[in-house]
């Protein structure tokens, strides 16, 4: 676009005049401009990241975050690379909590439903506190979520925690101890490799691969010099 | 001006451009785009490169400066190692966790180090979903030659075959260790269909695919107790007198200090380039996508394929300022979302390929008719209302829950008002050549994933690559893991630094910079 072109440009009023907010990171207090994400604001502030940043895109849960508005007593939780920084906030990135993981494996179980229980006795203990699910910041109803393991409803469970991002925030708030993640995702593996039909068509293709099926047209295809190539390429519809 | 005041001619023109067609290019207009709009096509943005296994091919300059710097690694490093091992992996994205699981199944002695967590990486993004021709009307022949008209017929054909044939066989094994993948009613796997592709091929998770995926892989990484280096960015490979790789250099992130692997052999499996921001484009890809694999391998002399053609996605997000280059899913404009300029019209085939999209997208800003952002972007508005009123009330907020959530957070409701996208960079299309085991022409080095080169020739096709991670990351566990029981373990040198530094040398020593990059510069110099 033309740079005399002033028609079509959007007046930012946050890059014509920046306004500068005063945040507190981990105890320290800076100006940075209002509205960049927690992770932009500590850049700005010249503070390598190192722990506590993944894929920067609200994924993969390293960024988890204790944060507080300002004159709120209430600490809530966030994806740091996924949320807005206001005037006041205060925020500290959350380490790695020390939550057990039980080892299995996930094939040979016998009974993966009794196994919940060996694997994560603490389970059944749940107290209801509902500190999980206010926890989360994916907005998962964790603490159904735990129920519904405990009571054997694997499939719920499984389709509940699609958009887990195993950010691990549900873990230290629980007067359980439980890992309310790490119980979901035995539970959806395990309704995977257990309990999940078995699709017939993708075994026939494997046999079909196998056997030999296609040999012929492959043979066909990768004799075929460049030209004849791209015009049987062209004929697929 | 005011957004809202801007965005209103979407609006004005939504009815009348629902009504209308518009027509794919044909194939000569198509080219003739390309080559005065898309990246890749820059002249100015390429350089050759001056010395190296690919003396004299030309790449962009951002990845020939840094293929051409210098290692970190001073020559009188002590080589004791800190630890030994059969297969080193390097890299904890996609690739690197099915290189790994395998490798350890094969009964060998395996390490896997990663730059930041396990996990953190691109494929734990991945949304749109993995290609297998699991559907009775597709086969892999069919999968094959989609893919090769997709990568503008440059593909390598041995790769290519391989992973369309062990497509299935991945997906079963995915499956036993509980992957959910989307079903039929009657069991079977549900597929859609992909942009390119000409029958329905991708097998889904809802849209969390490679969330799925890599929560599953992490998960068995752990019980598998293999053993893991975190926080640990490769700086450079070790080899022996003949110039096989035996291992590489780690700096820890935590302490600075420098850990040294004695490896059989190795396994990079670093991932893509996005965050070298190629040309100055915004990136979909995580923040430790720095192409360092690119750099370690080309230092041991791997020759490298294709990397001269990058991807480019058509929607990233350009305001607001906060989700610069995020992805805005392609399924966005797979039920109907238009792209229309700042005078209110459509100029493309939304469903073309995303190199015609992407380069019509730039023609227009380029021409004129673009939205500028004070900050000094532009782009084109993409109707996300246009869902609504089309499919019913709710449609936007019902199909699409992450990207609402993601424009909500910062006051945006994309069922009401239009976004403003741009082409992001999204993907290295070529990469360290391997063979079908995965080798490089370095022996014992094997690269898979995103970081080799290849299989996708001059494009790749959307779901391709969860596919290529898995077939590859298998095959070069594999092969890694079954030489390891009759092989020694080969001298630690920096013998090829030795080498290329003389190379360098003779060549002015041009570039200046250190590499690999490990991790962006973002951080603010204060004071
Ligand atoms: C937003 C997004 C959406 C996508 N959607 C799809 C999709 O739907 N379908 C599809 O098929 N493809 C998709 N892709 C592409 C695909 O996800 C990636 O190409 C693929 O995941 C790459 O996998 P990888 O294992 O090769 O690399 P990555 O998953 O990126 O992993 C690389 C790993 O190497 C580590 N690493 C890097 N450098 C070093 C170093 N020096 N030392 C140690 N470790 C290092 C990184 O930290 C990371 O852990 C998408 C990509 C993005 C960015
Ligand atoms: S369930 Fe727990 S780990 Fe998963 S996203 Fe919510 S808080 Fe994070
Ligand atoms: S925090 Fe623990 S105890 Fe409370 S509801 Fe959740 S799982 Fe139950
Ligand atoms: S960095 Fe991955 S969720 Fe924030």
């Amino acid at each position: 676009m033309t740079t005399d072109d002033t028609q079509n440009v959007i007046d930012q009023p946050e890059v014509m005049k920046p306004r500068m907010v005063t945040i507190e990171i981990a105890g320290k207090k800076v100006d940075v401009p209002e509205g960049i994400t927690v992770v932009k604001a500590m850049w700005y502030a010249g503070i390598d990241v190192v722990r506590g940043i993944g894929c920067l895109g609200g994924f993969c849960g390293a960024c988890a975050t204790y944060y507080r508005t300002k004159d709120d007593p209430k600490v809530r939780t966030c994806l740091a690379c996924q949320t807005a920084v206001q005037d006041g906030m205060c925020f500290t990135m959350m380490p790695p909590f020390p939550a057990r993981k039980a080892i299995y494996e996930i094939q040979k179980l016998q009974d993966p439903k009794q196994d919940l229980f060996n694997f994560y006795p603490e389970a059944p203990l749940c107290r209801n506190c509902n500190a999980c699910t206010e926890a989360c910041p994916q907005r998962i109803d964790v603490r159904e979520g735990v129920w519904k393991a405990v009571f054997g409803d694997f499939k719920s469970v499984s389709e509940m925690f699609m958009d887990c991002v195993m950010c691990g925030m549900c873990t230290p708030v629980c007067i359980a101890d439980i890992a309310p993640n790490l119980v979901a995702l035995y539970v959806s593996r395990a309704q995977g490799a257990h309990f999940a039909e078995k699709p017939i068509g993708l075994d026939t293709r494997i046999k079909e691969i196998q056997e030999g099926r296609y040999n012929d047209e492959w043979h066909n295809v990768l004799k075929m010099n460049d030209k004849e190539l791209a015009e049987h390429c062209a004929t697929v519809k | 001006m005011d957004i809202h005041a801007l965005q209103q001619i979407v609006h004005k023109t939504r009815d009348a451009r629902r009504k209308q067609t518009i027509p794919k290019f044909s194939p000569a207009d198509r080219d003739q785009l390309i080559h005065k709009y898309h990246p890749d096509f820059r002249a100015s943005a390429y350089r050759p490169i001056r010395f190296g296994p690919n003396e004299g091919e030309k790449t962009v300059v951002e990845l020939a400066t840094l293929l051409e710097g210098d290692s970190p690694i001073h020559d009188d490093l002590d080589l004791t190692p800190h630890h030994q091992t059969d297969v080193l992996i390097i890299g904890g994205g996609g690739a690197g966790c099915a290189a790994a699981l395998h490798a350890h199944g094969a009964g060998a002695k395996t390490i896997l180090a990663t730059k930041l967590r396990l996990g953190d990486s691109n494929s734990v993004m991945a949304q749109g979903g993995m290609q297998v021709s699991v559907a009775p009307e597709d086969s892999p022949v069919t999968h094959f030659l989609d893919t090769l008209k997709g990568g503008h017929m440059e593909n390598d054909h041995a790769l290519l075959k391989v992973m369309v044939e062990e497509g299935p066989s991945i997906a079963k094994w995915l499956l036993e260790l509980g992957v959910l993948f989307d079903r039929q009613a009657d069991g079977n796997l549900h597929v859609k269909k992909g942009g390119g592709s000409s029958k329905p091929r991708l097998v889904t998770c809802s849209d969390y695919t490679g969330l799925e995926i890599m929560r599953v892989l992490k998960d068995e990484v752990l019980n598998q107790k293999i053993q893991l280096l975190e926080f640990a960015a490769a700086i450079e490979l070790l080899s022996d007198d003949s110039g096989a790789c035996t291992g590489a250099i780690f700096k820890d992130l935590d302490n600075q200090r420098h850990v040294v692997v004695a490896a059989k052999s190795v396994i990079l499996a670093t991932g893509g380039i996005g965050r070298l921001h190629i040309q100055g484009f915004p990136t979909s890809n995580h923040y430790g996508a720095t192409g360092d694999g690119l750099c370690l391998s080309y230092r041991m002399g791997a020759k490298l394929a294709h990397i001269d053609t990058f991807q480019y996605h058509p929607s990233g997000a350009v305001y607001p300022e906060q989700l610069i280059g995020a992805l805005v899913t392609e399924g966005i404009r797979s039920e109907g979302g238009q792209l229309v300029n700042a005078k209110g019209d459509r100029f493309v085939n939304e469903l073309d390929t995303r190199d015609v999209v992407s380069s019509s997208i730039i023609r227009e800003c380029e021409e004129g008719r673009g939205i500028r952002t004070m900050s000094g972007r532009v782009g084109v508005w993409l109707d996300t209302p246009i869902l609504d009123a089309e499919h019913g009330a709710g449609t936007v907020e019902k199909h699409f829950p992450a990207m609402v959530l993601q424009f909500e957070r910062f006051g945006i409701d994309i069922s009401k008002d239009p976004v403003l996208i741009y082409p992001t960079l999204h993907y290295q299309n070529g990469g360290v050549k391997i063979d079908t085991n995965s080798e490089t022409n370095v022996k014992n080095l094997f690269v898979a994933g995103e970081a080799s080169g290849g299989l996708h020739g001059r494009n790749r096709l959307m779901g391709n690559s969860l596919l290529d991670l898995m077939v590859y990351g298998k095959r070069s566990g594999l092969t890694a893991a079954g030489r390891a029981g009759s092989m020694k373990q080969g001298k630690l040198t920096l013998k090829h630094l030795e080498r290329f530094r003389a190379e360098a040398k003779q060549h002015g020593n041009v570039s200046g910079v250190i590499s690999p990059m490990i991790l962006p510069a973002y951080t603010r110099k204060v004071g």
